[in-house]
């Protein structure tokens, strides 16, 4: 008879690593990590970015200020209007230009519809990421309604490439209002609906709360922004905090909760939808008539209609497009809420067409430094979910 | 901010002769010694009114051919006071010319990954940086392809050399 022993064989003690990435659904977009696993707890993760970097910054100092733009929307596709925002406001202020009241209240509407439509899409994914399947068909349904709009008045859909150094690039389309009142009308009972798919929903919250845990002092030293430090209990909102485009005179609030994890972050971005459709529909009321670009001849570009009926436009508008614009030397850091966070833009302007340095400060790049520490001693699978409510869009990080 | 207050806090600190603030664009700059790029960092951060504990990005300028050649630059954000401060110095160069300059990175985190892009695309050593190897570019490449000298776009018959 063989001796039954209760010794238990010595486990494996090596960790094991798995590579994550480049291309998993999870990651959207090509991001790859190797993750280093003690049975299926997380014990280091380290992220290797690049996949996607193609040289923005370099390209920037070969270009004209006027061509800079579309590249700009190509950062963050997601919310592509708040980096053409940012880049116009930037280059405007070296420049001396004031923008007109009516550009600021399109501007300001163009980037809280693209605030809605990126959050959209986080949260369609977000839940795809956790196993909830459902939601992400409902926020296509009313991304589809956004997309449209943008159509409708710029005729891009992903990228509307709509704004202007001076203001934006032309006067908005017959009917596109009501649109946009029709959408503001019906979109906060589709944001309850949403809610009734997750924010009381058993699973989402087990697999969301407490998990991703990241503290208000480790969230300042790692420089983040955005919903993700709101969501670890900090009040700021560079609309509140240092306003631009006129962001003081709109009524609304900033949205902040004190979990610090996933959920947290959920509840901070669905709120900051509605908080944007506040902001909608009091642009509605306040859009002013007037000029949609500022008049500043040699600078900005003049009116289309008036370069077929004025010799002095059609020459102006000759030069920037061969020449373009002249910047005096200077320098200047300009940073806007966009929808992951804060959205910088440092141009160091030499008196040339082209800048002499742009530097892009992407709120997803600096935000994506924290997962390390959200996902260490954390499940594998929640990992995924720990990545996703970064909301991390990678052309962002990599440039 | 006051330009006023944030100099003579420095000055106060650090000495008179080597520290400059200007006002760029309603924007206040402080230029430092590459030096004491640690220690007035973390002067800015811990000064009752000064707290600036947010730190946006660290990038660098390539201003080829001045001497030394490589413009560092923090800007740098108080979440208490709600205000701005750019923080700029040189890379230290020896004789070889290679540029270096302290890390940031135990004043704020939030500088790794900016210091490692900034290294790699203009080839600047962050001395005692905790990891630092390359971030967005390929590990083969030598080449920094953010200073000035790095062609913008190859032609037919010359294409960059990402070797040397």
């Amino acid at each position: 008879m063989s001796q039954v022993t209760n010794k238990i064989p010595d486990g494996r003690s090596e960790l094991m690593e798995l590579n994550l990435g480049p291309h998993h659904p999870s990651t959207h977009g090509v991001f790859r990590a190797i993750v280093e696993l003690d049975g299926e707890i997380v014990v280091n993760v380290v992220p290797y970015l690049g996949y996607l970097h193609r040289g923005f910054e370099k390209t920037c100092e070969n270009k004209q200020y006027h061509q800079v733009i579309p590249l700009t929307e190509r950062c963050d596709y997601m919310g592509a209007s708040s980096n053409s925002l940012v880049y116009a406001m930037c280059v405007e202020k070296l420049l001396g230009v004031t923008v007109p009241e009516r550009a600021q209240v399109v501007r300001v509407m163009m980037a809280e519809l693209s605030r809605i439509f990126s959050h959209l899409f986080w949260l369609g994914t977000h839940g795809h990421d956790v196993g909830a399947m459902t939601p992400l068909f409902y926020m296509l349904r009313e991304r589809e309604e956004i997309m449209n709009l943008f159509e409708l008045t710029a005729g891009g859909r992903l990228m509307p490439n709509y704004i202007r150094l001076g203001g934006i690039s032309q006067e908005l389309e017959e009917g596109f209002l009501d649109k946009l009142k029709a959408f503001c009308d019906h979109f906060d009972q589709r944001v309850d609906e949403y809610e009734t798919l997750l924010t009381k929903n058993v699973i989402y919250i087990d697999r969301t709360k407490d998990v991703g845990y990241l503290s208000l002092k480790d969230a300042l030293d790692l420089g983040i922004s955005g919903p993700m430090i709101r969501a670890s209990g900090l009040k700021w909102d560079i609309r509140k905090s240092n306003p631009y485009c006129g962001y003081e005179s709109y009524d609304f609030d900033i949205p902040v909760q004190h979990g610090c994890d996933i959920y947290s972050r959920y509840l901070v971005r669905v709120q900051e939808m509605r908080e944007s459709n506040k902001i909608l529909r009091q642009t509605l009321k306040k859009l002013p008539g007037g000029p949609i670009r500022a008049n500043v001849p040699g600078k900005i570009f003049p009116d289309q209609q008036e370069i077929y009926t004025k010799m002095e436009a059609l020459i102006h508008h000759f030069m920037l497009v061969v020449r373009g614009v002249s910047v005096p030397s200077g320098e200047y850091y300009q940073c806007i809420e966009s929808p992951r966070g804060e959205l910088g833009c440092y141009i160091i302007s030499d008196g040339t067409p082209n800048p002499y340095r742009l530097k892009w400060r992407a709120p997803a790049f600096v935000n994506l430094q924290a997962l390390q520490k959200m996902a260490n001693g954390s499940l594998f699978a929640d990992l995924i979910a720990i990545l996703s409510s970064v909301d991390i869009v990678l052309a962002e990080v990599d440039r | 901010m006051n330009p006023e207050m944030v100099k003579e806090k420095l000055a106060s600190r650090f000495g008179d002769e080597s520290i400059s603030v200007q006002t760029i664009l309603d924007q206040v700059v402080v230029n430092v010694p590459g030096q004491l790029i640690v220690p007035i960092c973390e002067f800015v951060r811990d000064d009752p009114d000064l707290k600036f504990d947010f730190l946006s990005f660290v990038g660098a300028v390539d201003r080829m051919p001045e001497s030394p050649r490589f413009e560092l630059i923090y800007q740098l954000y108080s979440t208490s006071s709600s205000e701005r401060l750019r923080i700029k110095t040189r890379a230290i160069e020896n004789e070889s010319g290679e540029a270096s300059i302290d890390s940031v990175y135990g004043v704020w985190a939030s500088s790794n990954w900016h210091e490692r892009e900034t290294a790699e695309m203009f080839g600047i050593v962050f001395e005692n940086h905790p990891d630092p190897r390359k971030l967005l570019l390929p590990d083969e490449w030598n080449a920094h392809p953010l200073r000035k000298d790095f062609p913008i776009m190859g032609t037919e018959q010359d294409t960059p050399d990402l070797s040397k």
